[in-house]
């Protein structure tokens, strides 16, 4: 049973519908990427999720429990980072945890304790009693995620968790998400980066308007696309309007390329569609073989931009 | 990195078995007001600047409008101090919007909903937290007016009553302003929209002058503002007068505000995301 499953969701602002029957499901111990452009409806749905925000139809379950009829006892297993680094900037690192252990009912000593043992393992020890306000972005970040963790929750969301970070940062926290999940951490990560999700998710929503337009692996969502190209760029001196330089590099690379796939020619560059899996060596290893001359090979594996492009028919910045 | 990060198949969660009980209420709002106090004496300047305008007040009025102003059978610093009082502690209250419309905006709101907590408890802790920052404020102010001559007349016991009941009163408007803070949509929002009516509000009163000489529609408005009520109040119970029914009614007044914004509130903030 998964730990988190939204059915038909939808949600309307004034004119705007923000969610038209969003459908997810995240299963224990995976992480979920849900990958859409800016108000594609990824926010609406975590805050639906995490009980923020009422939905107008369809409904969800976090841990076995409906989030419109039982919030409460949601929000006592689930961690949030929004897009936004929600911490205490008056008061210290240590502060902020200890008060988020506070809330989650935790008496005695074991607020504090808490508090130390997330310090150390998002290595913010030195700076542990420190006013947040001095903080960089990537502390804050890290305090924030920190914070959603105190109680050890049952299913983590993660709200865009590196918009807005400088790339060292953003790799930093790549590399503690990387560390949760290993861990086993169950969670469910919002993200317009489509880098982000191929690095980060076992599975992949892409949402576009409000629903969910393909699901499945990096893997899965890429083949869609049509898998692996070949692109071959002949050399400057031969004549590159010459069909005999085309013909032999296609005939050089039948071995591998798809049955039937077309050619496509723009300048010196040919484009041939090839069995996923084909290596750069061989082809080259072939080129020679047939004693065919070029400038340059690579092959090119297509990226999450290309699926969404191929989806949506624009691009993944703006919806 | 050690292993004390991962979530678990089970959450170690206290609040997936705590009851939800009034004294968890109370527990929550406390640390959600200590979560505002422990920040104070961290940055004095706010302290010092919420301090500094009331003792501007207090200075300007008693020595520019002293002289030229004549209420009958008082001394003007007698009547003037509980009116600077009454208004000071009530454009306190204005903190309660500004702070609010602070943690909405940064995202500490969403995060205290996401929290297994009396949600109400955000609201309180906050009020409460900023009566205690005005307690501080008004205690700095009455020294600044006992050292220019400003008495108890009516005798201590007195004196303290009608300082808890402006207190109480600007509690009551905290509410007013909690309102205010969760419907705007900055910062800078919130302090006009917090500021703006009050200055109507206390001038249009007997604060600084009697209403006796105001135009008549003028005086059967500011007869009516409760703020008039206050100041009337604890001006009378100050110089040890006979207040009448201003007192209660004052306090049915913070009473009746605290009920009607408390629950407008409350709601306005379980529905803070939409």
């Amino acid at each position: 049973m998964p730990v988190v499953e939204a059915v038909g969701l939808r949600k309307r602002f004034g004119k705007t519908e923000a969610l038209r029957g969003l459908d997810l499901a995240v299963e224990r111990g995976t992480v979920l990427a849900v990958l859409g452009p800016n108000g594609a409806g990824k926010t609406t749905a975590v805050r639906i999720l995490t009980t923020l925000l009422k939905p107008d139809g369809g409904h969800a379950i976090v841990d076995g429990l409906d989030v419109t009829t039982h919030p409460r006892e949601v929000r006592a297993r689930i961690g949030l980072t929004g897009q936004f680094a929600a911490v205490d900037e008056r008061l210290t690192a240590r502060e902020n945890l200890e008060l988020v252990g506070r809330f989650f009912r935790m008496t005695g000593g074991r607020p504090r304790q808490r508090a130390s043992e997330l310090l150390t393992d998002f290595d913010l020890d030195d700076a542990a009693d420190r006013v947040v306000k001095g903080f960089s972005g990537g502390m804050r970040r890290r305090l924030d995620i920190a914070m959603s963790l105190v109680a050890r929750p049952s299913v983590l969301f993660l709200d865009e968790p590196t918009t807005g970070l400088d790339p060292r940062s953003r790799l930093g926290m790549w590399d503690l998400i990387e560390h949760l999940v290993a861990q086993g951490t169950t969670t469910l990560l919002t993200t317009q980066y489509l880098e982000e999700a191929d690095r980060l998710a076992t599975g992949i929503v892409v949402v576009d308007h409000g629903s969910v337009i393909a699901r499945g692996s990096a893997d899965e969502l890429k083949a869609q696309i049509g898998g692996d190209r070949v692109v071959v760029t002949l050399p400057v001196d031969g004549d590159p309007l010459h069909d005999g330089a085309e013909v032999a590099v296609v005939a050089a690379l039948a071995p591998h390329a798809v049955p039937g796939a077309p050619v496509t020619r723009e300048g010196r560059q040919l484009t041939v569609a090839v069995r996923a899996g084909t290596n750069t060596p061989d082809v080259i290893h072939d080129f020679d073989a047939a004693g065919v001359v070029v400038q340059d090979v690579s092959i090119q594996r297509p990226t999450l931009d290309d699926v969404f492009l191929s989806l949506t028919g624009h691009g993944a910045e703006a919806s | 990195m050690t292993t004390t990060i991962a979530t678990t198949d089970t959450t170690d969660s206290p609040a997936v078995t705590a009851p939800h009980s009034l004294s968890w209420a109370l527990r929550d709002s406390w640390n959600e007001a200590m979560r505002h106090l422990r920040s104070l004496p961290r940055s004095p300047e706010v302290l010092l600047f919420t301090t500094l305008q009331p003792i501007m007040f207090v200075l300007l009025f008693r020595y520019v409008f002293g002289g030229s102003i004549k209420i009958p059978g008082i001394s003007y610093n007698q009547y003037l101090m509980p009116g600077i009082f009454a208004q000071t502690v009530v454009f306190g209250s204005t903190f309660t919007a500004i702070g609010l419309a602070e943690d909405m905006q940064k995202g500490f709101v969403d995060r205290l909903r996401s929290l297994p907590i009396s949600q109400p408890a955000v609201l309180v802790g906050r009020t409460i937290s900023d009566m205690l920052r005005n307690t501080i404020t008004f205690l700095v102010m009455l020294a600044v007016a006992f050292a220019i001559g400003f008495r108890f007349e009516g005798g201590v016991a007195r004196g303290v009553l009608a300082t808890l009941l402006l207190l109480a009163f600007s509690y009551a408007f905290s509410w007013i302003q909690a309102l205010i803070g969760l419907s705007v949509k900055s910062v800078e929002a919130a302090n006009s929209a917090g500021f703006l009516w009050m200055f109507p509000m206390t001038f249009v009163s007997s604060a600084f002058v009697s209403t006796s000489k105001m135009t008549p529609w003028l005086r059967r408005v500011a007869d009516v503002n409760p703020f008039t009520v206050a100041a009337n109040a604890a001006r009378a119970l100050y110089n040890g007068r006979n207040p009448g029914r201003d007192v209660w009614l004052a306090l049915a007044w913070a009473a009746g505000i605290v009920v009607v914004f408390a629950t407008a509130s409350v709601r306005r903030f379980a529905h803070a995301a939409d």
